[in-house]
């Protein structure tokens, strides 16, 4: 029992993870429960599309679609945080002054919602169809007992879990820094979706350049332990990463960095001592 | 945003100049699963060779195959087949196994 949600569990971190860091970052916005609660029951329904035509998926492109699919998915992920941040350093500011200000009807900004939509169905639907496949084995063999099955559903339990601990870690941080926080977060996490999108990219076959490995730390840390998966989706961390996935990495940051500065509107001096002193909430 | 689209583009430009498609001649190979065991449980392929590995899963369950060293991530249907392709390596042991059953899915692919 233990192993089966160990394995789910395994699974369902970076879902996990995902959706509590979508839920801060709208926190109180209207409507935005609705985008993340949306783009999770489409990544389920994704995922178990997914797991039902596996086969068929595994042999599309001559047998590499799979990695073409989960490439792809992860690069639309990458595109939808980029935006979301783009979009937050514009507007930002201005959301986090009216959260401050009204606390919570604000209803600008849903065209990044449906980004963040997005990112979240993504990473459910990605997770989510091997912890279907991993859940169908056990039913179809009927060699384990009720308690494997009782096992896997406890590791889901505690990827949701996961989500609502994330939400609330983040959630004490005032809005005004929390803007800060997530933006940093939504960077990092974007360069180390799109280092894993190259390494299904170099699986496939397609990019074949720079496959040497740039670190070996699987004997400090592993990235299937619990430590390494939470790491693996925060800030992208690999136990034996290819030099392409470090430079798409540093490339990824970079990218989302200057594009974020290039449309932030100029930072407006120090504020008035009236609302200096204020705590945000 | 027009300013973004310039540099997505860019940088999509820059990861297919660094994705040439490099042909060699490749080393096939081949693996089955059964009973949630691999069989044979060592498989031999020559050095600095492109491998093509074909993994035949004969349970009726689903299976992923995962190898940290070889960066190898792939979900093998019950009953069904896949091919996985691998880097051309130095000499040495790399270890695969199955996600869903770790305890007795292991194998080795021994490059010399």
């Amino acid at each position: 029992m233990l192993g089966a949600l160990i394995i789910v569990f395994r699974e369902v971190i970076e879902a996990g993870l995902i959706v509590g860091i979508a839920l801060a970052v709208t926190r109180g916005v209207a409507g935005s429960r609705s985008w993340i609660a949306g783009g999770v029951a489409a990544g389920v329904a994704g995922a178990l599309l997914v797991a039902a035509f596996a086969e068929q998926l595994s042999a599309a492109v001559a047998g590499r679609g799979q990695e073409l699919f989960n490439a792809s998915v992860l690069g639309l992920a990458v595109i939808m945080l980029a935006w979301h941040n783009i979009w937050m350093a514009r507007h930002g500011r201005e959301l986090a002054r009216q959260l401050s200000d009204v606390g919570h009807a604000v209803t600008s900004g849903d065209k990044t919602f449906i980004a963040l939509a997005v990112v979240v169905g993504v990473a459910v639907l990605r997770e989510g169809a091997e912890v279907v496949l991993f859940l169908y084995g056990i039913l179809v063999s009927g060699e384990s007992g009720m308690n494997v099955v009782f096992g896997g559903f406890a590791g889901l339990a505690l990827g949701a879990l996961l989500s609502v601990l994330t939400f609330y870690g983040l959630v004490v941080i005032p809005p005004r820094r929390l803007f800060a926080v997530t933006s940093v977060l939504v960077t990092l996490l974007a360069a180390g979706l799109a280092s894993q999108s190259i390494s299904f990219l170099q699986q496939a076959g397609i990019a074949t350049a720079l496959t040497q490995t740039l670190w070996d730390t699987s004997g400090i840390l592993p990235d299937n332990s619990l430590i390494g998966r939470v790491l693996h989706t925060l800030i992208g961390y690999s136990d034996q990463p290819s030099m392409m996935q470090g430079l798409v990495y540093a490339t990824a940051i970079v990218v989302i960095v200057l594009a974020t500065k290039l449309v932030a509107p100029p930072v407006p001096r120090a504020p008035s001592p009236a609302t200096a002193g204020t705590p945000a909430e | 945003m027009t300013l973004f689209r310039k540099v997505l583009l860019g940088g999509t430009g820059l990861a297919f100049l660094l994705c040439g498609a490099a042909l060699a001649e490749e080393t096939s190979l081949s693996v089955s699963i059964k009973d949630h065991r691999f069989q044979p449980t060592e498989i031999h392929a020559p050095a600095n060779t492109p491998i093509v590995l074909n993994v035949k899963n004969l349970d009726p369950t689903p299976e992923e195959f995962e190898s940290k060293p070889l960066r190898v991530e792939k979900v093998v249907a019950g009953g069904g087949a896949t091919t996985i392709r691998i880097r051309p390596l130095s000499p040495g042991k790399y270890r695969f196994f199955g996600d869903y059953h770790e305890d007795t899915a292991e194998g080795f692919l021994i490059v010399e």
